[in-house]
Formats: C-alpha cells, sequence, structure tokens
C-alpha cells in the first residue's frame, strides 16, 4: 500500500517536470532531473501512473488459480474452434461395427519392439453366455497412429474445405484399426470428436446469455434506478415475479415451448434467449440500487443541467461507473449458466440431436443399464466439471482484481 | 412483528396470481407451438375425429383462454363443477367438516378448504390428489438435506474462517470449489455408477425383485417391500422401514446436498472472515476476552445474520437440485411429477406446480425475514 502511495506522489509531481528534451522515462529507469528522496537516500524513480485496467491486470496476474482458469478457460476454447481439426473423425461418422466401443488404448510397444504411437484392431466377439458384445484386441496387425492424416472433412473454422486431421490411423470406417480416445456411443460414433465438438455449444451458451443477460439486466435496471418513483414500482414488481419462480423448472418450462422441429441454428437461439431472458433480474436489481445511488452525485446532476438525455446519462455517465461490477458478476454468472445448459440438455429439454453439447452427450448415459456398461459415457461431464472450475477459478480472480480495497 | 407478517402475507396473493398469470400465458405460448395434450390424438388414425372433440371438450380446451384462467381460480379459492373422484359428488371446495380436536374426543365441524387445481390429462384424475400423492416424497426427501446442510455447513464455514489458510481451510476451499462445479445430475451418475458399479455394495432396487441380497439404497426412497407398509410419515412407520429410508436417504443427501453445502460454506466463511478483520474484533481481543469468547459471541453471532437472509435462496436450489436429482435417482417427488407433466403437455399439473414452487419459495423468504428479526435486534420493522 504504502509503495504505491509513494509511486502516485511522485508520478503526481513529475506531471510538472518532463521537458521537450527529456524522453518520457519508462518505469523503473532512473531520471535525472528529479530531486532525492529525504528518506531513502535513492534517486527518485519516475514512474509511468498506472492505468485502473493496469492495476486491475497487475492484481488479476498474480492470483495464480485465476490465472490458471483463465489458461483452462482458453485451451477449451481452442478444442472447440479446432475441434473438427483436432478429433480424428467427423462429428456424425458413424462406424456400424463398432457401437459402444470402449476407448481405444494407445500403445508404443510391439513384440518388444519400440514402434511409436499404434493401435491394434478391434475385434468385435459375443459373450457365448450372456450374448453380450465384447470388443477385444487383435495383437497381430499394428495400425499406426499417423498425424496430419486425410479422413473425414469438414470446414475449419467454418471457412476452409479440408480433410485433415490432427491424428488418426487413416483407416476406412470399416477397418478394425480405428482410434476411439473416449470410445464411442451406441451409432459407433467417437466420444472424442464429439466431445469436443460439443464444447462449442456449452461454451458458447454461457458468454451469449450473459451478454443478453447485461444487455436487459443494464437497461432494465438502469432506468429503474434513473427514473424512480412509479417505473421503478412498476418494473421491480415485474423483477419480484419473475424471482418468484425457481430458476430451472421455470427454464425447463420454456424450454418445452421450443417447438421440436425447429431449425438447429434457432434451437440454439431460443436457448440462448431463455437463459438471458431469465439471468437478468439479479443483476437488474443491484444495479438499480447503485443507479438510485450514482443519479444524486454531481456529474449526473451537471450531465442533466447540460441537457443530456435520459438514456445518454445512462448509458454514457452511469453504466461506465458500475462496469466493473458488471464485468464480474458475468464472469461469476457463466458457471451456473453452462451447468444450467447441461442439466437442460441432459434431461432432454435443451440441446438435441443432430446438435450436440455435454450436457446432451451425458443424457446416452441417463440409462442405468447404460451407464454401468459403457462408464466411458461419462467422459463429458468431466469436461463440464473442469470448465466450471476453471471459469470460477476466473471469476474470483477477477473480483478480486477489481475491488480497489484488495492489496495488489 | 405480527402486523408485519399479515401485510406480507396479504401482499404475497398479488404476486402469486401475476405468477400463475405468467405461468398460464407460458401453457398458451407452449400450446401455441407444440400443441396440446388433445393434438397427438388428432393425426391418430385409430382416435376418431369425434372422440378427440369430445376429449377437448372433457378438457375444457375448446373454451377461450381467458375463461380457462378464471375457471382455474374459481375452482381453487370458490367453487368447482367438477366431479370429486372420492366421493362422486360435486366437488365441494368449501365444506363443513367435522374435525376431531387434539387430546380429546370432541368433534366440531369447522370449515375445509379443499381447492380444486383442474383434472390431470394423463393421470385421469385430480391436480390435487396428485400432488397429495407426491408431496409427502418432496418432503421425505428434502427436509433431511435441507437440516443436513445447515447443521453441517455453519460450523464447517467456522472452522475454515478461524483456520484460515491451513491445510484443512486449504482442502475445504477446494472441495466447496468442486463441489459447486460438479453439477447435480453428473454427481447423481457418478454416486450410482460408483457404488452400484465397481463398489458392487448391491443391486439397484428398482430395478429388479427382491434377489435376497440386501439391494443398495440408490433409486427410490423405499424398498419395494416396504412402500405399501405403514402411512407415508415417518410416525406411521415401523423400525425397519424407517431404517429403509435411511438406507435410501444418504445417496441423495449426498448428490442434493454437495452443491448446496460448498455454497453455503464459502458464504459463511466469508461473512467470519468479515467480521473478523473488524475493529471491535480487534478491540473484543485487545481488551483481553478469551479466543472462545470473541468468536462465538462476537463474531459467529454476527456472521449469521445474513446467512439466514439466504435461507430463502437455498430453498430455490434445493427445488432445482431436487428436480434433477428426483430424476436421475427415480423418485416420485413433486419436481419429477413436474417433469413428467412437462413431457406430457399435461397442462393443470403444470400450472399448478409452478405456482405451487412460487408459493414455497415466498414462504421460505417470509419466513427467512421473520427469523432475521427474531436473530436481529438491530432489524426494526412498522
Amino acid at each position: 500500500m504504502i509503495e504505491r502511495f509513494r509511486n502516485r506522489r511522485v508520478a503526481a509531481r513529475s506531471v510538472r517536470t518532463p521537458t521537450a528534451e527529456e524522453p518520457r522515462a519508462r518505469r523503473g529507469r532512473p531520471a535525472s532531473g528529479l530531486p532525492r528522496d529525504p528518506e531513502e537516500g535513492t534517486e527518485l524513480r519516475y514512474e509511468e501512473p498506472l492505468s485502473q485496467t493496469q492495476l486491475i491486470w497487475r492484481r488479476f496476474r498474480r492470483h495464480r488459480l485465476g490465472m490458471l482458469g483463465t489458461g483452462v478457460v482458453l485451451f477449451l476454447f481452442l478444442l472447440a474452434a479446432f475441434a473438427d481439426f483436432i478429433g480424428p473423425y467427423g462429428s456424425g461418422a458413424v462406424h456400424r461395427r463398432f457401437s459402444y466401443a470402449p476407448p481405444t488404448p494407445i500403445r508404443f510397444v510391439h513384440e518388444g519392439k519400440f514402434v511409436g504411437p499404434f493401435v491394434y484392431g478391434i475385434v468385435r466377439t459375443r459373450d457365448p453366455v450372456t450374448f453380450e458384445t465384447i470388443y477385444t484386441e487383435d495383437r497381430t496387425k499394428i495400425y499406426p497412429i499417423k498425424f496430419f492424416v486425410r479422413g473425414d472433412s469438414y470446414k475449419l473454422l467454418g471457412l476452409f474445405e479440408t480433410n485433415i486431421h490432427l491424428f488418426g490411423t487413416g483407416e476406412p470406417p470399416d477397418s478394425p484399426g480405428q482410434v476411439f480416445l473416449f470410445g464411442t456411443d451406441i451409432w459407433g460414433r467417437d466420444l472424442f470428436t464429439r466431445t469436443l465438438i460439443g464444447g462449442r455449444i456449452s461454451l458458447l451458451i454461457g458468454p451469449a446469455s450473459v451478454l443478453i443477460a447485461l444487455l436487459i439486466g443494464s437497461f432494465v435496471g438502469g432506468i429503474s434506478g434513473y427514473f424512480g418513483r412509479w417505473v421503478d414500482m412498476f418494473l421491480q414488481r415485474v423483477l419480484e415475479v419473475l424471482q418468484s419462480f425457481p430458476t430451472l423448472p421455470l427454464l425447463l418450462a420454456l424450454s418445452a415451448i421450443l417447438p421440436p422441429n425447429l431449425p438447429n441454428v434457432w434451437r440454439v437461439i431460443g436457448i440462448i434467449l431463455i437463459f438471458g431472458g431469465i439471468g437478468w433480474t439479479g443483476l437488474a436489481r443491484v444495479l438499480r440500487g447503485q443507479f438510485l445511488a450514482l443519479r444524486e452525485v454531481e456529474f449526473t446532476l451537471a450531465a442533466r443541467a447540460l441537457g443530456a438525455s435520459p438514456l445518454r446519462i445512462i448509458f454514457k455517465h452511469l453504466l461506465p461507473n458500475t462496469m466493473s461490477y458488471l464485468i464480474v458478476s458475468a464472469t461469476l454468472a457463466i458457471p451456473g449458466l453452462i451447468i444450467a445448459e447441461a442439466t437442460l440438455s441432459f434431461l432432454g429439454l435443451g440441446i438435441k440431436e443432430p446438435l450436440t453439447s455435454w450436457g446432451e452427450l451425458l443424457s446416452d448415459a441417463q440409462d442405468w443399464a447404460a451407464l454401468s456398461t459403457y462408464p466411458w459415457l461419462m467422459i463429458p461431464g468431466i469436461f463440464i466439471v473442469v470448465a466450471v472450475l476453471a471459469f470460477n477459478f476466473m471469476g474470483d480472480a477477477l473480483r478480486d482484481a477489481v475491488d480497489p480495497h484488495s492489496r495488489g | 412483528m405480527f402486523g408485519y407478517i399479515v401485510r406480507r402475507t396479504l401482499y404475497m396473493i398479488p404476486t402469486l396470481v401475476a405468477v400463475s398469470f405468467v405461468s398460464f400465458l407460458m401453457l398458451l405460448l407452449y400450446e401455441r407451438y407444440t400443441g396440446t395434450y388433445v393434438d397427438q390424438f388428432r393425426f391418430n388414425p385409430t382416435v376418431s375425429e369425434e372422440t378427440v372433440e369430445r376429449l377437448e371438450q372433457s378438457l375444457g380446451l375448446d373454451l377461450p383462454w381467458y375463461e380457462r384462467y378464471f375457471r382455474w381460480m374459481l375452482g381453487i379459492f370458490v367453487t368447482t363443477d367438477a366431479i370429486d373422484p372420492v366421493t362422486g359428488e360435486r366437488w365441494q371446495v368449501w365444506s363443513l367438516q367435522p374435525v376431531s380436536l387434539p387430546f380429546t374426543s370432541l368433534q366440531i365441524p369447522l370449515p375445509v378448504w379443499k381447492p380444486y387445481f383442474g383434472e390431470s390429462f394423463q393421470y385421469q384424475r385430480s391436480v390435487t390428489e396428485l400432488l397429495a400423492q407426491y408431496l409427502p416424497y418432496t418432503i421425505l426427501m428434502t427436509i433431511p438435506v435441507f437440516l443436513f446442510i445447515w447443521i453441517v455447513a455453519i460450523p464447517i464455514g467456522i472452522y475454515s474462517a478461524t483456520h484460515q489458510y491451513s491445510a484443512g481451510d486449504h482442502a475445504l476451499t477446494f472441495l466447496g470449489f468442486l463441489g459447486l462445479s460438479i453439477p447435480n445430475f453428473f454427481l447423481a451418475l457418478i454416486v450410482i455408477y460408483v457404488l452400484a458399479g465397481p463398489l458392487d455394495v448391491g443391486q439397484y432396487c428398482w430395478d429388479r425383485a427382491d434377489v435376497g441380497r440386501y439391494c443398495l439404497g440408490v433409486g427410490g426412497i423405499f424398498y419395494e417391500k416396504y412402500i405399501g407398509l405403514g402411512g407415508i410419515w415417518p410416525w406411521q412407520w415401523n423400525w425397519g422401514k424407517f431404517l429403509d429410508y435411511l438406507w435410501h436417504l444418504w445417496p441423495v443427501v449426498l448428490v442434493l446436498g454437495t452443491s448446496s453445502l460448498a455454497g453455503l460454506i464459502r458464504i459463511m466463511r466469508g461473512q467470519l472472515l468479515d467480521i473478523l478483520g473488524s475493529n471491535y474484533v480487534q478491540t473484543a481481543r485487545a481488551k483481553g476476552l478469551a479466543e472462545r469468547i470473541v468468536i462465538w459471541k462476537h463474531a459467529v453471532r454476527n456472521a449469521i445474520n445474513p446467512m439466514i437472509s439466504i435461507f430463502g435462496q437455498s430453498l430455490q436450489f434445493l427445488i432445482s437440485g431436487a428436480l434433477v436429482t428426483a430424476i436421475v435417482l427415480n423418485i416420485p417427488t413433486v419436481e419429477l411429477l413436474y417433469y413428467q407433466s412437462l413431457l406430457n403437455k399435461d397442462e393443470y399439473l403444470i400450472l399448478t406446480i409452478l405456482t405451487f414452487f412460487a408459493v414455497v419459495l415466498l414462504v421460505g423468504n417470509l419466513i427467512a425475514d421473520i427469523l432475521l428479526a427474531l436473530v436481529d435486534p438491530r432489524i426494526r420493522y412498522d
């Protein structure tokens, strides 16, 4: 604290001192024309005063878990963006012969010799007693895993048509040499690819609906807090009614309204709108309180005296003052939305086939029999947990960073 | 205080009317975009058009929307022309019934309110009956979880705050984060899988008949043999049924309690840390008070207040959590009924249960406010 205060004092004094011939010194470099600090006896350093954003960033960087969370979030977004490239198969590629195949082990040593990454062929047999399908390995032939192999075609980032995948065996779908990192589902679709692709919707819905919630929430909260009186009364009653509903049942009811024959894109948009349309209430309530306080502050009065319109005052003068709160609460709202989306899709009322998300993938595991026999169907759930944890860490770090009372 | 409670209760009425109306509007949208319950028979060649029309008439779906809503409201508070399936006569919303006074054999006639919430299309029974059948399971499932999380969360939160940055605190914080990050349904899947799968503690109860092994308490809330035995309420049970209940309860508590527990611990820890850093705690310590007194009388006493005000919110989480848990663990609660009614387009059931949830939340908030007023002498209501 003291150190920061001293920097500020020096910075304030140095504003008067720079001359034309003296280059603006960077942080930490000794600058000659300045007086000596009587306490320390060293030369005072000229420091560029840090902007609010820089201060926040500096505090944020010190939060180790927060940085880890941010890294994981970025990594997950990258995985989702390049899902078709990283996944060895197309998202809808069906392997008829490998329904519910377990994860393929990746091996390196064949008959005592190191031969690099490869897989053995998958052989499908039936248990003579229970008639259960069993997959075993054919240890005679190896299928090496190649990199940048050609396979199902897709559009990279929705732009370039290509068929190069990061890795794979390059075998046709009927061949026993397949690499299913997370196993397959009932249609023999590769769960690894589908998990990566499902991440797109799971990761999109959180931020997108938070954005909608922010828009509605700041608009309603702003109007309610700025105008007060009967507008406020009315909007508060609306809020109260909306908040009297428990969230998940309301989400279920609203997503049940979406027609079953809705085109894919519209279903996603509809779900985003529903999430955003419900999530704004808490935000609006807090914003209203802040606006009620802010509208009595001098600069608002000044703006009003200058003849600024209410909307201009709300969006230009008041909203920027609540920005840090908005950003933090938006970040902290994302994990809840990811969970909500997963829950909804798991119950079969959110994302549906042919679209996929982590929750939708988990809905295959809803059946007890499937769960006990094919436990790898639960793998997408790990992604949900990791993503939610990462967003939580990130939001926590952000909250600490924008708090002006915290040390940094 | 009494005046405050009355005022708040009266104030709930317009909110509830608005809630039910919004729910009804949602139902109209639902009908508009996905069709009504009757519509599924329209394209069925084995059902004649006359039958469909008759069904539509008998369910009241041919009436204009305002009349349907008005009739539904009327049925709750005033009267209805529906037939009571138990007595076979017209449904009496208000009736004088002899009610026996407790501890005596005296019976006096009292007005009894038996609201009519419409009929369930799917079950062909009144919604009132269905709710009466499912509600006990919700109570049996939710109240122990509720007690559990509150009894466990506060001491752990206190420990975590008083031992800040110790190994125990770090471990608890990590577990708390994890608990918040695991979706309820995924935790339920893991519990089912681990206990009934690799650990092989027993069979999955409702899946198979009695196979001679003591089956695992996952799924349902009673073992088959006990479902019909005794009544639904604990005081009507025998010892075996009670043990069976506990045996089925713990996976529910585990699944449903984890996320709420984690949240509550975090809040309690944060509140207590805030207060432990305040000036009056420092003063108390400077006076030479014992640490025990500083923490329990000065700090915890004040940290509890904000916890009470989130009491209402935790009900909200419990309802949402119970919905998922009941579906995965197959427990016949009101939440499960709600989910099924959504899938079956059972409109009056959806409407009634949504309104019922709102009642629970509003009453929960009211109770929280009353408790807060009782605990915190600084709060005044006029």
